[in-house]
């Protein structure tokens, strides 16, 4: 299989065009995301390989695309809705939480909604307050809906190829931030399985299960604590739920800490169900300190750039916090 | 004299396009609903049944009308009034009875209830507790139609009160953009829950709205099976042509209040017995007689017929499956490991 | 509801008590803040309050028993209360030899109450550890926030001291072996005993000793005692009020020599060391079955008089074993006297955390040359142990000379 570096986004337009090659119920729908390419051109030129029929233009209509979505999932399609931003899904959640989560389920598993939806999320582009939520916690509250974070372009392309596989409506949160990191993507088509989380730096002293671009600011601090002599281990979550909590049990049994590290408000984000689901298990026993949530802000994201970092963990915070964490400072 | 069966060379074209026994089968089917309806309420009253219901007792004519042009191929999204939709379609009543009794074999294997009994083999998408919801559903099977190059089309049921929600618009108008295979039965009862129509809508019909979208907007008295039919068969096959997407407005109106806890304080009795003087069965009843395409004792047959299947699926439901504890989170995903 | 009574952690690595003796019996009635029996721990007896008034009822630890720290011992009910049966007496947790990756029943009462009321901090991993260990968690000092105990405390505290005790390497069966049966009496080890061993053990293993001995000459103290001894005022009982003694000179003599050489002040901490600030001494006292070593503190500020006065109450309160852990604690140096027994010259264990110990020997008369000519003079001769991790040779002499200047002009001591 031959390898070659692309970024997040030219991985996910190869994923979806990959997608389409193999299935012709495949078809993306979404604002501008024709001969505009996406407003991260993140679709690009696929409408001129694939034809206005499957790369849809939308009206701005997120609520309705969102039931088009579910009606044509139901009648025997895959669709692929992209978001322009993920800050409005708030404007689709009818559809998404009453209908694609639920509808399975209400009708005695008698039909399935296969679709994905694809959330540009995240802060840092300057867009403020309701263009730069994380809202993914919102959605894995929601049982009948998967919810993924891939972090890199290998992920992206694997995880969301097995979104459009999967049965069941998935919820794809790509933080906006990670659309021109580059790495190295293969080029044949493969599945990345939903609710596994991943090993992106084994250590001893602390596990930090990181979502998302809080994945690679863990790293980093991980890199500048091992000088220290501070070996983290760092679990890329993947997905939020399924939650894979026997991957983070073992890694806590090993290294006998956790933070959790997410760029959504902290409060009643990800870390949190973390927390309870450690606090809950066989691993609280191997607990040695308490559990650190790094999470973002009670707050809107600001505009202002360095409200806006500050709004959300940076490496040098998560530094100091596992350093505290580790060291027995907290 | 005339004798049963044959039909009178004047009739307008719903009596000529359907056999005696289509039709007759259409009455038993308003029949069905409204036994059905009126024995899920006598069951609540007997505490048989928990939660609510609403009742679509005095809309059977629109129900049956709209529902009797579809194939099975085709796609219908319903409501929480949708009862009469549900059997129009097609459904067992017995299977719908074991649903509203909250048993495993009920359609929805008791999960879903009153407010979301559908036959998913009959091209039913699901009775939606959501008004409005399911309005850009119905338009997405429709594109699914459109891209799968059937020519089947999707018609989507909702109340005067949806038309009112931001998906309506939105619907109809990418449903128009589009020009997919959708026809958009709104069933006017006059009242979203208490508020009237008049004090909640800007214009005086529904099917006003069509304009803003590019469709027909037809206005239909939806008490009158033969009114109903005609206006939706004229969509459907506008739809199966790929011209685009009608609303037809059903103007009818529900005897029964809004759901159980209804106490009737927003309109007077005298309107009540105005449209119950309206029935649209007995308003079928005779239209049938007089055009010599069914007998009185034939109406009675089929009335009773109807109770005794009522009756049966009644005591089907008693007898059926409840659904293990255990079993909570069964059918929320299609992988159960997730 | 019936009171429960505790057996109280009254000292810091304490684990276990044992109750010597209870001042009342099952049915009496007991007032709060009365005395209602005694434990006699690792290193000293103490007294133990009746925490309410009542009816004493359902002792479950005997006299002559032991029972973990935190552990019911018997309750007090009020008058006319029902009285119920007892739940059996916690025992001590043994080291679980089964691997328990997972417990699958609820743990031991691992979380005991201490002295104070309140549940010792510890993380879920320390406190697993120490079930495993078998140690009890009140017994282990927290070194993370607000006191917590972590996983490295109780590993530490399972190294430092290994429950139950090392398996001797001796045996007592072995030993008795090797002596006619009947030729001998056994004498239990008790906690003092226990202590002793452990600590002068890892003391003499781990702390590198150097000895550094001075010979003192005891002519201008003695005459100096004898006039302070002989201006001391009469008490009501005709008595005089002081008699200082040749170790109170001593004593003072130390802690005015440790404040002229502060870098032999100090104690070892192993990542650290701790200079002190003031002069805190400890003195050796014997006591049948072992020694105490009560400390005192603020030396260099306290008067002649003042430190005799102390002494003979420390002194009097270790022979009874009433001594509380905040008057053996600590300590920044130590004085061991054998010159009673007529011993010419010793070496002595150093006691950690200090770094010193000074062992002094029997005054005794001896012709010294001065000036070319035999003169009798009273001699002592004092032996400093150091520990060589944080004193060096020349810290320990500087403080010996300075030491043995005090002794043989006491004015200074003035100065």
């Amino acid at each position: 299989m031959s390898v070659r570096e692309l970024t997040y986004a030219q991985a996910i337009q190869e994923a979806l065009a990959q997608a389409m090659d193999a299935d012709p119920s495949v078809f993306l729908m979404g604002e501008d995301i024709g001969v505009y390419g996406g407003a991260f051109q993140v679709t690009g030129d696929l409408v001129h390989r694939y034809g206005e029929d499957r790369v849809m233009d939308a009206p701005i209509s997120e609520l309705g695309q969102a039931g088009v979505a579910v009606g044509a999932a139901l009648a025997g399609c895959r669709p692929v809705l992209e978001f322009q931003f993920s800050d409005f899904a708030t404007l689709a959640m009818e559809q998404i939480v009453n209908q694609a989560a639920k509808l399975r389920f209400m009708l005695g598993g008698k039909v399935n909604v296969p679709l994905v939806m694809r959330f540009p999320a995240g802060s840092g582009t300057g867009a403020a307050a309701q263009h730069s939520q994380s809202l993914d916690a919102w959605l894995a509250h929601v049982p009948g809906l998967k919810v993924i974070q891939p972090s890199t372009p290998a992920d992206v392309k694997g995880m969301l190829l097995a979104a459009i596989d999967d049965p069941d409506p998935v919820m794809v949160f790509e933080h906006k931030l990670l659309y021109k990191m580059k790495g190295e993507v293969p080029e044949e088509p493969y599945r990345i399985p939903i609710g596994k989380a991943h090993v992106a730096r084994e250590g001893r002293d602390v596990t930090v299960v990181a979502t998302s671009i809080m994945v690679h600011k863990s790293l980093e601090a991980a890199a500048t604590l091992a000088s220290e002599g501070i070996d983290v281990e760092v679990i890329d979550l993947r997905t939020l739920r399924p939650i894979d909590t026997a991957t983070i049990i073992d890694s806590v049994k090993k290294t006998s800490r956790l933070a959790c590290v997410y760029e959504g408000v902290k409060t009643l984000g990800i870390g949190a169900e973390i927390s309870a689901r450690i606090a809950e298990s066989e691993a609280f026993d191997y607990l040695d300190a308490p559990i650190l949530r790094l999470g973002g802000a009670e707050s809107p994201i600001p505009y202002n750039p360095e409200l806006e970092k500050a709004a959300v963990p940076q490496v040098p915070g998560i530094i100091e916090g596992l350093r505290n964490l580790v060291r027995g400072r907290m | 004299m005339n004798a049963v069966g044959k039909i009178k060379p004047n009739a307008r074209p719903f009596y000529q396009k359907y056999t005696a026994s289509q039709l007759k089968d259409a009455l038993r089917k308003m029949y069905l609903i409204r036994r059905f309806e009126e024995g899920a309420e006598e069951a609540y009253m007997r505490g048989l049944i928990h939660g609510t219901m609403h009742l679509s007792i005095g809309q059977e004519g629109s129900a049956v009308g709209a529902t009797m042009a579809l194939r099975n191929t085709d796609y219908i999204t319903s409501t929480h009034r949708g009862h009469g939709h549900c059997i129009g379609k097609g459904a067992d009543p017995k299977l719908m009875f074991a649903e509203f009794f909250g048993k495993e074999e009920g359609y929805c294997r008791g999960r879903g209830g009153s407010m979301h009994i559908a036959d998913v083999s009959t091209g039913n998408l699901g009775a939606n507790g959501i008004v409005g919801g399911g309005l850009p559903i119905a338009v997405g099977a429709a594109l699914a139609i459109k891209k799968q190059k059937r020519d089947d089309v999707a018609m989507c049921f909702f109340g005067d009160g949806a038309s009112n929600e931001g998906a309506f618009h939105e619907a109809l108008n990418m449903a128009s953009v589009w020009k997919l295979p959708v026809v958009f039965v709104c069933e006017n009862n006059k009242y979203g829950m208490s508020v009237s129509t008049e004090r909640s809508m800007a214009v005086a019909n529904v099917a006003d709205r069509a304009a803003a979208y590019a469709m027909p907007g037809v206005i239909v008295d939806g008490n009158a099976i033969a009114d109903v039919e005609e206006a939706i068969a004229e969509a459907i096959a506008r739809a199966r042509r790929g011209e685009g997407p009608t609303l037809v407005e059903c103007k009818t109106y529900r005897t029964r209040g809004h759901s159980r806890s209804d106490r009737n304080r927003y309109r007077t009795k005298e309107e009540i017995e105005e449209w119950k003087a309206r029935d649209p069965i007995p308003h079928f009843e005779a239209e049938l007689m007089a055009h010599g395409l069914a007998t009185a004792a034939e109406v009675t047959a089929i009335r009773e017929s109807a109770e005794a299947e009522i009756a049966a699926g009644i005591e089907f439901a008693r007898l059926g499956t409840d659904p293990n504890p255990s079993e909570v989170t069964r059918d929320v995903y299609s992988n159960e490991a997730a | 509801m019936a009171v429960e009574v505790i057996l109280p952690r009254v000292d810091m690595d304490m684990a276990t008590g044992k109750i010597s003796k209870w001042h009342h019996k099952d049915g009496d009635k007991v007032a709060k803040g009365a005395a209602l029996f005694e434990i006699e721990t690792d290193k000293a007896a103490m007294e133990i309050d009746a925490p309410a008034d009542g009816i004493l009822r359902n002792i479950i630890v005997t006299e002559g028993s032991s029972a973990p720290v935190g552990s019911a011992v018997a309750w007090i009910y009020a008058e006319g209360e029902a009285v119920t049966v007892p739940a059996p007496a916690a025992k001590p947790v043994a080291a679980s030899t089964a691997r328990a990756e997972v417990p699958s029943v609820a743990p031991p009462s691992a979380s005991s109450p201490v002295a104070n009321g309140e549940a010792p901090r510890a993380t879920p991993l320390a406190r697993r550890l120490a079930r495993q260990a078998g140690l009890s968690i009140a017994s282990i000092a927290g070194s993370g926030p607000r006191g917590r105990i972590t996983a490295a405390d109780v590993r530490s505290a399972g190294e430092a001291k290994p429950l139950p005790p090392p398996a001797p390497a001796i045996s007592s069966d072995g030993v008795q072996k090797l002596y006619a049966p009947g030729s001998f009496d056994v004498i239990p080890v008790d906690g003092m005993r226990r202590t002793i061993a452990a600590r002068l053990t890892e003391s003499k293993q781990t702390v590198p000793h150097f000895y550094l001995s001075v010979t003192c000459t005891l002519t201008t103290l003695m005459a100096t005692r004898e006039r302070l001894n002989a201006s001391a005022p009469k008490g009501e009982d005709g008595k005089p009020l002081w008699k200082l003694s040749i170790n109170d000179f001593i004593i003072k003599a130390m802690g005015a020599a440790l404040q002229k050489v502060p870098a032999a002040n100090v104690t070892w901490a192993g990542d650290a060391i701790l200079q002190h600030r003031s002069s805190d001494v400890g003195v050796a006292v014997a006591v049948e079955g072992g020694l105490f070593t009560p400390v005192i503190r603020h030396v260099e500020g306290k008067t002649l008089t003042a430190i005799s006065a102390e002494m003979k109450e420390l002194a009097s309160k270790a022979r009874a074993r009433k001594l509380v852990p905040s008057e053996y604690q600590g300590g920044t140096t130590a004085i061991s006297n054998l010159g009673m027994y007529g011993i010419e010259q010793f070496t002595a264990i150093i006691n950690p955390p200090q770094a010193t110990i000074l062992a002094v020997g029997a005054a005794l008369e001896r012709f010294v040359p001065v000036n070319g000519q035999p003169v009798l003079a009273s001699q002592m001769v004092c032996t400093l142990s150091c520990d060589h991790r944080a004193i060096d040779g020349a810290v320990g002499a500087e403080l010996l000379h300075a030491f043995r200047q005090l002794i043989e002009e006491p004015l200074l001591m003035l100065a």
